[in-house]
């Protein structure tokens, strides 16, 4: 088997112990027990009956603690942030060297056996659910702030390394790094890397491809490659650019070179109530178009509005259809004049309620609400599923109307934020997972908002990633060429398939056959191309 | 001059490359020929003009987004996406003035194959970061399309970034899309005077790490400095931070410049109009401009930590006849060699190893780049890595191979 890679054709059951409501929130959850299944790669049976020599094996080159098999012990790396699909990894290695890695890789390169890469656990994708016949390796170790170099504002850390201690090793001198996903105090910069995770903030600030200046990284064969550094741009080709967001099916990255920004001097927001959402979604537009890129542009509709209003009583309007909060950052004197102008725009949108921060205790109320989205939905719902797709802006009062409809045909509520300056949507559907059907009816739901998103001219994610969860809707929106396109690129970085497979493409092939190509020698077609 | 082919669609592209391909025939992927001057000196059998692919096929101002074919040139997509006040950030070069050239900005394909971007890289990134989505024919004859038209995208690998900076050598690519951004209401330049490389970069590292929003930062040494437009230095150096943003922004941004630079002595603002002159001049790299008559000196690009551009300046100054001017607050610097067969490369290769980063020359004669590797040499790992990602889009090799690396 080893050297091959197998077809995503066995059906392996799953054992779902939680609710889908766990996708985006962490806690607090009455514990239930389902079966879903997903279809993951067939395990390798040589590579089980081994497992006891390969424990060893690994224990040879992570010594101590860094080798986990007990069941027991391994429990709490079977799932990530999607909660709903939980399996055992064969082992877990915990290195904590580069060195390490490398052997490890080395050693299940040679071997042939599947190796799938974890930082905090926190996809919401499944990005990093194991695999019954692989390793699950954490790089939660790698955990130091390697260099802060105020001068060349980059700073150099380790992958295991929170996203949000970054900004923690920098702020003494007013430095952050910007993109801020909502699990920040968590998520680890390696696995951001891998995700190309986004933010409140992007639009703005862009993602981690556009913050990340170079990284140092394992290949399967075990090894150590480097692409870019404290310079800008690639020499050779963008690798930097293709393995950020490449889900951990590339390699495994050991440290980051990220760029540090200085912090806007101040920040302030406007609070906007709309009757309608296509008054709301002009107003984005209008702002936009006025040539403002806010530091922050957030939209919620009535169901969500009402959800987090009776959860945190942020002081949000009732009697609106959708809810703008628009923040802007930067010198006082600027932040002040584009409040103004946006404040302008917003009432000539018929904007209901316009109400801009007058100090920072206020700014941080009008977020309340809208951070605390996720929860207050919650609390109106035994369960809910978070989707993640984007739409071009224009299309928001279309999509919402469509969704509307499908939430009667389905008979579930839904709810919705949305990063309004880049479109991108997360709807919350509302079921209840102790009545039959409803959590078939919730994916489905959620499989219809994606085509819907991809048919409208978006993606099935903005900021999530695709993972186990969107894996199978890949072909709504790249066909059979498009992702041999994209699989030649896995073959070039792990030809035997080995790195995080069953993640990203519905179907796996063998690379022998990705390569193959039919060519047709002879005349040129169209032979009234122009020639000179 | 080989045989060129120039498509009139997508389409057509498709069908020559197919064909190439079964034929074992190389080509040699142009728009408007603007960057041909780059890259080693290999020879194709066919050109492949992508000019004959025109036209905006979709511009939302209000989504930030413009798609077009890549064969659109560059300067009408700027002059349609200003009329609305809006800007491709990463501040693109005109290579004319560097090349010997008529004013050209070239094709939008051409720019993203190329990865370009000017001064306000350090703030807004380069093409990389703009570049949305894709419809390409890879060196298979097989069209496949990455990315999409949204601005937020994690949908699959970014095959974008791999293609940006490919420079045709992965597929040609037919059409585009773009993220576009609102231009800056207005603009400022503060200069400071008479200062050494050294505290230059230090001031602009200053400048840089303050809450100014600086958007270009760029130093010119005394000798290149008469050839920056709205500069009359006499005879020194002069360091340039510009800031740019809405009216009421730039006082109080310039204040707290002001503040920080102190120590490096006078500071003067220059108004919209020179700020504008000045930056266009450091973009397309006038100082070294190719001359009316004679051939131009070898130039040199190289990117490194902003820190320690000038010790890269100074090592291969030591060795060699060389003058250098500096962007990307010292992490950019341009540098022209002379009266050195291989264009100073042993020397410029070494000092840039040693600081971390790449250098390319940028411009040579065909013997000199027949004979010096254009694009920084790749350690062996990298190199195979490169070659296998090559591999995978164009497995005959047909696309421009030789362009960035020997069989590549």
């Amino acid at each position: 088997m080893a050297g091959e890679a197998a077809p995503v054709n066995a059906e392996v059951r799953v054992r779902m112990v939680m609710s889908r409501a766990e996708l985006c929130r962490y806690n607090d959850v009455v514990s239930r027990e389902y079966d879903m299944s997903v279809r993951m790669p067939e395990p390798d049976a040589p590579v089980l009956a081994r497992r006891d020599q390969i424990v060893r094996a690994l224990r040879r080159i992570v010594p101590g603690e860094g080798v986990i098999a007990s069941e027991l012990a391994m429990r709490p790396y079977e799932s990530d942030g999607l909660t709903a699909y939980r399996q055992l990894p064969m082992v877990v290695v915990l290195p904590e060297t580069t060195r390490q890695v490398s052997r490890v890789l080395r050693y299940c390169h040679d071997q042939g056996i599947r190796v799938v890469p974890r930082g905090a656990g926190t996809s919401l994708s499944g990005g990093a659910l194991p695999l019954v016949d692989g390793v699950l390796l954490g790089m939660a170790k790698f955990n130091r702030i390697l260099e802060t170099d105020f001068d060349n504002r980059v700073a150099v850390v380790q992958p295991g390394v929170t996203n949000l201690a970054i900004t923690k090793a920098v702020e003494h001198r007013g430095f952050y790094y910007a993109p801020d996903p909502s699990s920040q105090i968590a998520c680890t910069i390696g696995g951001n890397v891998a995700e190309n995770s986004g933010g409140v903030h992007c639009l703005k600030y862009g993602m981690t491809t556009n913050n990340v200046l170079g990284v140092e990284m394992v290949l399967i064969t075990g090894e150590v490659v480097r692409f870019g550094g404290k310079h800008l741009d690639s020499d050779g080709y963008d690798l930097l650019g293709l393995v950020t967001g490449s889900e951990g099916l590339l390699g495994v990255v050991t440290e980051v070179t990220v760029r540090i920004l200085q912090k806007p001097e101040t920040a302030r927001a406007v609070l906007v109530g709309f009757p309608t959402s296509e008054d709301a979604g002009a107003c984005v537009a209008k702002i936009i178009g006025a040539g403002i890129i806010p530091g922050g542009m957030e939209m919620m509709d009535a169901p969500a509005i009402h959800a987090t209003e009776e959860f945190v009583h942020a002081g949000y309007p009732l009697d609106v259809e959708a809810l703008l909060i628009v923040e802007l950052d930067g010198p006082p004197a600027e932040v002040d004049h584009l409040l103004e102008r946006v404040s302008e725009i917003a009432r000539s949108c018929r904007a209901a309620v316009v109400r801009a921060s007058t100090s920072e205790d206020e700014r941080l109320a009008f977020w309340a609400g809208r951070k605390a989205a996720f929860p207050a939905v919650g609390r109106i719902s035994p369960d809910y599923y978070c989707m993640d797709g984007t739409i071009p802006r224009a299309k928001l009062p279309h999509v919402l109307a469509r969704m509307r409809e499908m939430s009667q045909t389905y008979g579930l509520r839904c709810a919705n934020v949305f990063h309004a300056g880049d479109g991108n949507l997360h709807p919350l559907i509302l079921y209840d997972a102790n009545k039959p059907g409803e959590l078939d009816r919730a994916e489905a739901f959620g499989a219809d908002i994606l085509r819907l998103c991809v048919e409208v001219g978006g993606v099935l994610t903005g900021e999530h990633g695709v993972g186990v969860e969107k894996r199978d809707l890949m072909p709504a929106m790249f066909n059979e060429t498009d992702l041999a396109h994209q699989e030649r690129v896995k073959c070039a970085f792990d030809a035997k398939g080995l790195l995080n497979p069953g993640k990203v493409f519905p179907t796996l092939h063998r690379c022998a056959e990705l390569g193959r190509m039919h060519v047709r020698a002879g005349q040129l077609p169209f032979p009234d191309i122009p020639r000179f | 001059m080989a045989d060129t082919l120039r498509p009139r669609d997508a389409k057509e592209v498709a069908a020559v490359v197919e064909w190439a391909a079964g034929e074992g025939k190389t080509l040699d992927i142009v728009g408007h020929g603007s960057k041909r001057g780059i890259g080693r000196a290999a020879q194709w059998d066919l050109t492949l003009d992508l000019s004959g692919l025109t036209g905006v096929t979709l511009y939302e101002p209000e989504e930030l987004v413009l798609s077009a074919r890549a064969g659109t040139p560059v300067s009408e997509i700027e002059a349609l996406i200003d009329s609305k006040a809006q800007a491709l950030a990463f501040e693109l070069m005109d290579y004319g003035p560097v090349f010997g050239a008529g004013s050209s900005k070239g094709t939008l394909g051409g720019v993203l194959a190329a990865n370009g971007s000017g001064p306000r890289r350090i703030r807004s990134g380069a093409a990389r970061d703009h570049f949305l989505g894709v419809s390409a024919v890879s060196g298979r004859g097989e069209t496949f399309k990455s990315g999409g038209r949204v601005v937020k995208n994690v949908t699959g690998y970014d095959l974008c970034k791999v293609l940006a900076g490919s420079w045709g050598t992965l597929a040609a690519m037919t059409d585009v899309t773009v993220k576009v951004l609102p231009r800056a209401e207005t603009e400022q330049t503060l200069l400071a005077f008479g200062l050494d490389d050294r505290t230059a970069v230090r001031a602009m590292a200053a400048a840089l790490g303050s809450p100014a929003d600086v958007s270009g930062a760029a130093h010119v040494p005394a000798r290149a400095a008469p050839h920056i437009a709205g500069t009359a230095t006499a005879g020194r150096s002069v360091t340039a931070l510009r800031l740019e943003g809405v009216a009421p922004s730039i006082a109080p941004r310039r204040a707290t410049l002001e503040a920080l630079l102190k120590p490096h002595g006078e500071l003067i603002a220059v108004g919209e109009r020179a700020s504008r002159a000045l930056w266009q001049a450091v973009r397309d790299v006038t100082p070294f401009e190719a001359p009316a008559t004679g051939a131009a000196a070898p130039l040199w690009r190289i990117s490194t930590a902003p820190s320690r551009g000038p010790e890269v300046v100074a090592q291969v100054a030591a060795q060699c006849e060389a003058a250098a001017f500096y962007d990307w607050g010292g992490g950019l610097v341009w540098m022209q060699v002379t009266g050195r067969a291989d264009a100073g490369a042993r020397f410029v290769r070494r000092a840039t190893a040693a600081a971390g980063g790449h250098a390319t020359l940028f411009r040579a004669d065909v013997a000199l780049r027949a004979s010096v590797e254009v694009f920084e040499p790749q350690a062996r790992g990298l190199a195979a890595l490169t070659a296998r990602v090559k591999e995978g889009f164009d497995p005959n090799g047909i696309l421009g191979p030789g362009r960035m690396y020997a069989g590549v």
